[in-house]
């Protein structure tokens, strides 16, 4: 197995200012990256009441152009993006031909053009994919120029408008372009930690003065992805890589919602034969999250064993709740099981341990929808 | 009273013939937020270089190695109902187990306080 490194890694942007602010760097998806500053569950705990600046800046940005984008994306994507309105946000999959998740996303109409965020270890494969698979007329532009940064937590918007008036009228998986700093910037609304917050695209040279003026404000920590991590679990959100990968399907992953009532009344995109009928019969595993009993933490790799001692699953995420202070995990259990509640045992570490089927999330999302009641 | 060090980060203070057992400041530091530790019972024989306890922190799950071999006199409660001691004072409070030397000789192979710290620092 190659380890990371093997590797030359890139530096982000804010690399320097990153280790001036006391990061601890890792290697993560090719870069060098700030796991944490002052300690993981301070910076996740701080997310939840005030407000993070996390530097994702090793996510691919893309921006697809040329005529009949959205209905060729909707051959590789099973969202549907030809209703998308501009200027909103769509979480969507790049599906293989056999329905496996090749990549989660987030997909914004902008006008003519889709913009479109990717995870960072995939995004030099998945840019190969798009550009392999979509018709000659569509261009890709992998926009390297640009730095990514999310601001997350309830105090979030309260501080952006402080810098960018107007961005606290946006609504969750809402965008728009700004101009500050004398920048040109364009923030969505949305986010991966479940709270309330937005990410701001920003040119690399200006993410610094960006990245100060943020961090003057109180309200304001930067936070690592070690936090990025247990707020996402928390959140009962999905890992690609982790949680999602070729082997797992939406509906295995219980990401169905992505795909509309014109989907998959049409079908049409890679994979809808399998998914189409996963979805009528129901697939043979199901991504769930469980309660651990106990304080010690289980972790991805860890088996999921039926009364029986069958094994029916396995952990795909997991780790401790510096919200609720236990263990938590995310993981795939045969769908006969999957009902909230059902006890099971995961053997981790040579130790068997007790957890039961939870509802996702654990923490709940605090997302700033508009209209909502 | 002296105070050792392995290269496992393991710190080892021995009185006559009894030695408590933890984890470096320079291990705590690395492993981060620390939220569990498993300490052994009393009566529990170790030996040299044997998984002895088990330390996990927010990030990841490490195994602590007894530095001398004995039998266990007594495991750390208070680290098990709070492992952020290890965290505030892991060569202190935050001590994994106490043991009875079975073999005062395994300790020359181990690092003196002075030699450790120099060591840590070339990592």
């Amino acid at each position: 197995m190659s380890t990371e490194s093997d590797t030359q890694l890139d530096q982000l942007p804010l690399d320097a200012w990153h280790r001036a602010k006391g990061a601890r760097m890792v290697p993560f998806a090719g870069y060098e990256m700030p796991v944490q500053y002052e300690g993981i569950i301070a910076e996740h705990l701080w997310t939840r009441e005030n407000a993070g600046l996390f530097d994702v800046s090793h996510m691919g940005q893309l921006l697809f152009h040329g005529r009949g984008v959205d209905s060729a994306l909707e051959k590789l994507l099973p969202g549907d993006l030809l209703s998308l309105a501009d200027m909103k946000l769509k979480y969507s999959l790049l599906l293989d031909e056999n329905g496996g998740i090749i990549d989660d996303l987030m997909a914004t109409r902008r006008g003519d053009d889709f913009y479109v965020v990717v995870n960072g270890a995939t995004k030099y494969a998945d840019i190969h994919v798009f550009e392999n698979r979509l018709p000659r007329e569509i261009v890709v532009d992998h926009m390297k120029e640009q730095a990514l940064l999310a601001l997350q937590g309830p105090r979030a918007a309260e501080v952006l408008e402080t810098r960018v008036p107007g961005v606290s009228e946006l609504s969750f998986m809402e965008g728009r372009a700004f101009d500050a700093f004398g920048q040109p910037l364009w923030i969505s609304r949305s986010g991966y930690t479940g709270e309330d917050g937005f990410e701001i695209s920003v040119p690399g040279g200006a993410a610094h003065e960006l990245a100060e003026a943020l961090t003057k404000n109180e309200a304001v920590k930067p936070i690592g992805l070690g936090a990025r991590d247990s707020l996402r679990l928390e959140a009962g959100l999905p890992l690609y890589g982790h949680d999602l990968s070729h082997e797992t399907t939406p509906v295995m992953a219980g990401l169905t919602f992505a795909i509309n009532k014109r989907r998959r009344a049409e079908g049409g995109f890679a994979g809808a034969l399998r998914i189409l009928a996963e979805m009528q019969n129901g697939p043979v595993q199901k991504r769930v999250g469980f309660d651990v009993a106990g304080r010690q933490p289980v972790r991805e790799g860890a088996i999921v064993l039926d009364d029986d001692s069958n094994e029916v699953g396995r952990i795909t995420s997991g780790g401790f709740s510096p919200s609720l202070q236990r263990p938590i995990a995310m993981g795939y259990l045969a769908s006969p099981l999957a009902a909230v509640g059902t006890a099971v045992k995961l053997e981790a570490r040579g130790k068997l341990f007790d957890a039961t089927v939870a509802a996702m999330p654990f923490v709940p999302h605090h997302y700033h929808r508009k209209g909502a009641a | 009273m002296s105070l050792y060090f392995t290269k496992d980060h393991e710190w080892v203070r021995v009185e006559g013939d009894s030695a408590t057992v933890g984890i470096s400041d320079h291990a705590q530091e690395a492993l981060g937020d620390i939220v569990f530790a498993e300490v052994p019972e009393a009566g529990k024989q170790v030996s040299k270089g044997q998984e002895a306890a088990v330390v996990e922190s927010v990030k990841a799950a490490s195994d602590v190695y007894a530095p001398v071999s004995g039998e266990v006199t007594e495991g750390n409660p208070a680290i098990a109902d709070d492992p952020a001691i290890i965290n505030r004072d892991p060569e202190g409070e935050g001590w994994f187990f106490k043991l009875k030397l079975a073999n005062a000789a395994e300790l020359d192979g181990l690092m003196d306080e002075a030699a450790y710290r120099e060591w840590v620092k070339t990592l």
